[in-house]
């Protein structure tokens, strides 16, 4: 048929190759090669328990302690409540009750699932990932329709390793040329969403192409995808190349040697085709990309950090003056106020955003022979970043800043753990959300890359890392 | 799940765009068993003034408030975490559809697998209603889910509810999803098996 010849984007080719059939009203059945479990995903188990179902493909399915498990200490006593040990228990019980592999707390494999997931090689290109998790959009970074769902559908994979999904359109965004100092993944990413809008890639799937994601390694290509759900986009995805072929051999759960080559010649041909059209596109300019920080409540509201707050007022559409004015109430910002310079309360480096070694290794290059004015911690995405750290060295270029060196986990990210920004205190944060209340009730986040957190940290305020 | 045809209530607007799913329900409380009632989280940290106690301009705290099973909420409602939270804690507060100019994706298909209907509700639209219902508090919206219209009060003019067909056969019949799709099994194993076929490492 012409129509198979037609040139296919990257999603078409991996959404047609799980498509187990369409409902004539609309929605495929997807296959789903891989779910991932996290102790919120308790739901899901009670769901099936109430059936009398069990996962039906356990090997497929793999669990991870992370969102509420204590970053000092590695067992559910030492969570910060009762409560709070009893959803690192319970997600114990539901993994052995389901015959699911999973890594516990105290498991070296452990981390925030989203980093976890691609170090096993549990993550690997043409694949469709889920789990109950909005970032599971990182995933897509290694070439795979990765996309977080709720815990109904979560309960229909696990007794079906199906879900009824709609094809979202497709929006290209293309970052071209290089980036300058000082300028990550993370900023590209704050450009993009203040330029688009946090809305502003809703029901769409995005690739991120142009020369800056060539060049870019797993992890930054990570930390695109990570922030694509930031836009609204349902998947964030980057076609598979050698760099990724590099990054995904030998993993546990990856091909093995013997599979690897037809494995390879597969994921070749996932790329989108060279006249594949998209449903959008948005370019961006690496070379006008600065480093970038948030001065609101949304992702979008992000400017570089040599701006000023902006002054509602000056908005256009009523409902964005609305809310920047009530974003700034609760930041106790003034329009026109100078972020460079701002004074802070803490610095949060960790996150499925910024917490792979990557990320580490940045901010300890700034920090290297100085001191954090303010209190300062970092967690690490796993309990492997964790140790590749110390033995790197990173670990105790952090100790020596003044930093507290955690265990793994997503901690401040979401505050689910007790971690947390206390009310009216404002930190500079790696993470992903500025929401109110997200970092803990009147937190005050502002978003900033691995190496801004450091320089903030050096002075006590939102400092451009290219100035320290 | 609750099937859902057709539903005729008075309308608390909640105002603010990208209002994600830590405002609908924080963090903290998703630790808590379902059995318990997810209602009593709705909102709770933007409900409450800094002494915690319900702050009266709050609209879902107004007098009668409780009575309302429709929102009227703005653009991106529901943006954020994957947290089906929002949507037990919406359900469980009564609330049965929720208007608006668009939803976040998750949340979506969140509120579709638990009775509760997304109206798509154009920006315009939207305003055009909340300033009617600034008016005239009492005035009642239907989501008549069985005809796809929603019915708007006065001579604001009817509008097409605009659902994915599955979706709304679904919520129309209180379709357990899990049951419908065990009648595909035999599809279902006859593509693993083929998959498996080439990707034996995919379930090692
Ligand atoms: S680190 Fe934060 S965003 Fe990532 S999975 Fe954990 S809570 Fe979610």
């Amino acid at each position: 048929m012409a129509h198979m010849n037609a040139p296919r984007t990257m999603l078409a080719k991996i959404w047609d190759e799980h498509e187990i059939l369409r409902h004539p009203s609309g929605p495929s059945l997807l296959y789903i090669d891989r779910d991932m479990i996290h102790e919120g995903s308790f739901h899901a188990f009670a769901d099936l328990k109430r059936r009398g179902l069990k996962p039906r493909r356990p090997k497929q399915i793999f669990g991870v302690a992370d969102h509420y498990v204590p970053t000092l200490g590695r067992t559910s006593k030492d969570a910060a409540s009762p409560a709070i040990a009893r959803m690192i228990d319970t997600f114990d019980e539901n993994m052995e009750w389901g015959g699911v592999r999973h890594f516990g707390l105290s498991s070296r494999s452990q981390g925030i699932v989203h980093v976890v997931a691609p170090e096993q090689g549990i993550t690997l290109p043409g694949l469709t990932i889920v789990c109950s998790d909005s970032h599971t959009s990182t995933q897509g970074a290694l070439g795979a329709i990765a996309f977080g769902i709720g815990q109904s559908e979560n309960a229909h994979v696990l007794a079906t390793q199906t879900v009824w999904q709609l094809r979202p359109k497709t929006m290209r965004v293309t970052i071209n040329g290089t980036l300058g100092q000082g300028v990550t993944a993370k900023d590209v990413m704050l450009a993009l969403i203040a330029k688009i809008g946090a809305a502003g890639a809703g029901g769409h799937a995005i690739e991120f192409a142009g020369q800056v994601v060539r060049d870019m390694s797993i992890e930054g290509r990570l930390t695109l995808c990570n922030m694509s759900i930031e836009a609204a986009a349902r998947f964030g995805m980057v076609a598979p190349d050698e760099t990724t072929f590099a990054y995904v051999r030998g993993r546990n759960f990856a091909p093995n040697e013997q599979e690897w080559d037809a494995a390879v010649n597969h994921w070749r041909q996932l790329v989108s085709d060279a006249d594949a059209v998209f449903d959008r596109e948005v370019v961006l300019e690496g070379a006008d990309i600065a480093p970038m920080v948030t001065w609101g409540t949304s992702p979008e509201d992000a400017v570089s950090i040599e701006g000023r707050v902006p002054d509602p007022s000056t908005f256009d559409n009523a409902d964005k003056r609305k809310a920047a004015t009530k974003s700034l109430e609760y930041m106790e910002l003034a329009p026109g106020t100078e972020l460079s310079g701002l004074k802070l309360d803490k610095v949060f480096i960790g996150s499925c955003t910024n917490s792979r070694i990557e990320d580490l290794r940045a901010a300890a290059a700034i920090l290297k022979g100085r001191k954090a004015k303010i209190q300062a911690i970092v967690v690490p995405g796993s309990t492997q970043v964790k140790e590749q750290a110390e033995a790197e060295g990173i670990a105790a270029i952090f100790r020596e800043a003044g930093f507290e060196w955690r265990d793994s986990g997503c901690s401040m990210c979401a505050a689910m753990n007790g971690d947390v920004v206390g009310p009216g205190e404002r930190c500079a944060s790696t993470s992903n959300r500025n929401f109110v209340g997200r970092q803990g009730p009147g937190a005050r986040t502002h978003l900033v890359s691995p190496a801004m957190a450091a320089a903030a940290a050096i002075t006590g305020c939102l400092t451009d890392v290219r100035r320290v | 799940m609750k099937a859902f045809t057709k539903e005729t209530s008075t309308v608390v607007a909640v105002p603010g765009v990208n209002c994600d799913t830590d405002q609908i329900i924080p963090g903290r409380f998703l630790k808590a068993d379902r059995a318990q009632g997810y209602g009593q989280f709705l909102f709770h940290d933007i409900r409450r003034d800094e002494a915690g106690e319900l702050d009266p301009a709050f609209p879902l705290n107004r007098e009668g408030a409780e009575r309302s099973t429709i929102l009227l909420v703005e653009d991106n409602f529901g943006c954020g975490s994957s947290r089906e939270g929002a949507v037990y804690a919406l359900v469980d507060h009564g609330i049965r559809a929720v208007i608006g100019p668009s939803f976040g994706d998750i949340f979506f298909n969140n509120a579709l697998k638990n009775g509760l209907v997304p109206v798509r509700l154009s920006a315009e639209q939207c305003d055009g209603l909340a300033d009617y219902l600034a008016r005239f508090p009492d005035a009642e919206v239907t989501v008549d889910l069985e005809n796809a219209q929603l019915v708007l009060p006065g001579n604001l003019r009817r509008h097409p509810i605009v659902i994915d067909a599955f979706a709304r056969e679904c919520i129309l019949q209180g379709l357990d999803e899990i049951e419908m799709t065990f009648t595909y099994m035999e599809k279902i194993k006859a593509f693993e098996t083929e998959r498996m076929a080439s990707h034996a490492w995919l379930a090692r």
